[in-house]
């Protein structure tokens, strides 16, 4: 039997739907206006006042934001609430270095939480579950978010951040996890791990919400023979709260988007035309209930299709597939977010020519990055220790500017393929 | 006296050592040292020849990333403890060798250790100071 956490709303008849769409949409243009300047110039700029914005129908009016704006705007540019009012931020990289700060206040904490209740739910999740968090807790999404939602639902709630393998298992079988919350690829690594130590039998788990990362059909029907399980996806970005935006259920057939608090389009990423309902194209989020930092037309830059085809498991709200590709080059590599123009930042700053390529693979379940970097006469030196003590150097960077550590390959001049017009600059190995 | 060492960026790839002794060959530079310093991903290729200008313009024009160093060429009696009185020497002066290796075929009951540090005119004087020859270009067959 079905799940539900907000029965009435996730069940509720288009109508409905659209009716909450309508006002609380008006009203969020009207609180953006009157509260932050910055959305009231670009709006200005576009010749739109609230006035024009009467329906859905109207969104197409209100000019787009991208995370070049939220970078503008850092850090208080976009929010909507006095400080007084905001109990949490959270992060995530943003392009050259400047982070994306997204402000929440308790009912925005609240509104989040309660999506990622519904991701539980649909997993199947009731307050009899042990739900084992395994994304990272801190300035990352994934850890708060699932946390809260798995309190809302009533399980008992193992916060048990990332990494630690021996203590993720220990926990997992002492304390009989039923439901796993980590990136496909931690999950994928656990259920080997789970096998190379026989503990396979030991383990209670019946479901798994895994997002923050692109992961296949096929990795999913790995996760799900190797651990005995279902293995769910969920789908959010900081800017809009983090994970449950959008999340599966039973049918396993794409993510229902939260659409009592996400209003979806899908336009042309080069034209920014809005396109039919069915087509591929950029997702772009308005959020219609957050306070303290609320989106208006926010380019997400993920490819996806959406859907509004019956469900079979009773839910109403549109549906999107798993992201396929992006628009813009940044890499969700170990489910952080990475430019190559940060690389490229890190690769001026320490003194390396901008001719580089990054490779991205995926080995025993992990993603690896790797930085290849052609040696320069002005870097090179007789004395092997200042060379590695250069690429050390370079390491570091990186590492303070992605958060994740990135391999430095120091090759030849001129073995980094020069190609004709635009630079490879990304290998994306990963089978994803 | 210091000796020219020419320095060359080595990516660890199959043949690029061969690469670069083909190239040397064919334009008839003859190696009179020769030491590879390594790590898992690259190595730096540290050359003694007979004609460093020659050999380094070459290399270059093939686009080879290299800079060119002057090291002290010593000296060592070929008998158990040569070596082992030179560094004696060396250390007791305060002088730290960033690196050193040796030549190929001397004669006459003696060895020739190329030695790299900071201050080559320190380690000269130190080493006459103690009796110590240091090698010339001519006597290493140098032009």
């Amino acid at each position: 039997m079905e799940r539900y956490y907000q029965q009435e709303i996730e069940t509720a008849d288009r109508e409905q739907i659209l009716a909450w769409q309508n006002e609380r949409l008006v009203k969020q243009v009207r609180h953006v206006w009157d509260n932050v300047p910055y959305y009231r110039a670009k709006m200005e700029g576009k010749g739109v006042t609230p006035a024009d914005i009467q329906s859905v129908e109207d969104l197409h009016k209100l000019p787009f934001l991208t995370k070049d704006d939220l970078r503008e705007a850092y850090p208080y540019g976009l929010l909507a609430k006095p400080l007084k009012d905001c109990v949490r931020i959270q992060s995530t990289s943003g392009t050259t270095g400047r982070r994306v700060v997204a402000f929440y206040t308790q009912h925005d904490v609240d509104l989040w939480e309660d999506c990622c209740a519904r991701a539980i739910m649909a997993a199947g999740g009731t307050d009899e579950d042990v739900c084992h968090v395994c994304y990272g807790y801190g300035l990352f999404t994934g850890g708060p978010g699932l946390n809260g939602g798995s309190h809302k639902v009533g399980c008992l709630t193992l916060p048990m951040s990332s990494g630690n393998t021996d203590r993720q298992l220990q926990f997992m079988v002492d304390l009989e996890a039923t439901i796993l919350c980590c990136t496909p690829s931690y999950a994928a690594f656990l259920a080997e791990s789970i096998h190379e130590r026989g503990l396979r039998d030991k383990i209670k788990l019946k479901a798994g919400i895994f997002g923050a990362e692109a992961w296949s059909e096929e990795m999913r029907q790995d996760i799900q023979n190797k651990l005995g399980i279902k293995a769910y996806d969920i789908y959010g970005l900081t800017e809009t709260s983090g994970p449950g935006v959008a999340f599966e259920c039973s049918e396993q057939t794409g993510m229902h988007i939260n659409e009592d608090h996400f209003i979806a389009e899908i336009i042309d990423p080069d034209t920014g035309e809005v396109l039919p309902e069915g087509s591929k194209g950029e997702l772009v989020f308005t959020a219609i209930t957050k306070e303290a930092f609320p989106l208006l037309r926010y380019r997400t830059r993920d490819i996806c299709i959406l859907t509004r085809e019956k469900c079979s498991c009773g839910r109403t709200h549109i549906k999107m597939s798993k992201p396929m590709g992006r628009s813009d080059d940044m890499l969700i590599v170990k489910g952080v977010n990475v430019f190559p123009s940060q690389i490229e930042t890190v690769l001026l700053e320490q003194g390396y020519p901008a001719n580089y390529q990054i490779i991205v693979d995926r080995i025993n379940n992990s993603d690896t990055i790797e930085v290849m970097v052609e040696m320069t006469s002005e870097n090179f030196s007789d004395n092997l220790g200042k060379i590695t003590e250069m690429e050390k150097g370079l390491v570091s960077a990186l590492k303070a500017m992605l958060g994740i550590y990135a391999k430095v390959r120091l090759v030849a001049p001129k073995s980094i393929t020069r190609s004709e017009g635009k630079a490879v600059r990304v290998i994306d190995k990963r089978k994803i | 006296m210091t000796i020219p060492q020419i320095s060359v960026f080595l990516e660890n790839k199959a043949g690029q050592l061969a690469d670069i002794t083909n190239i040397l060959s064919q334009n008839q530079v003859n190696m009179r040292a020769i030491n590879i310093a390594e790590t898992a991903d690259y190595g730096v290729l540290r050359l003694i020849v007979d004609d460093a200008s020659k050999a380094s313009s070459i290399l270059l024009e093939q686009g080879f990333i290299l800079t060119m160093t002057p090291v002290v060429g010593v000296a060592v009696s070929d008998t158990p403890g040569g070596l082992s009185q030179v560094l004696g020497v060396i250390s007791r002066a305060g002088i730290d060798v960033e690196y050193m290796y040796s030549v190929f075929g001397q004669k006459d009951g003696q060895a020739c250790m190329i030695f790299r540090v900071a201050d080559t005119d320190k380690l000269a004087s130190v080493l006459e100071e103690n009796g110590i020859s240091t090698m010339t270009g001519d006597s290493l067959g140098l032009h």
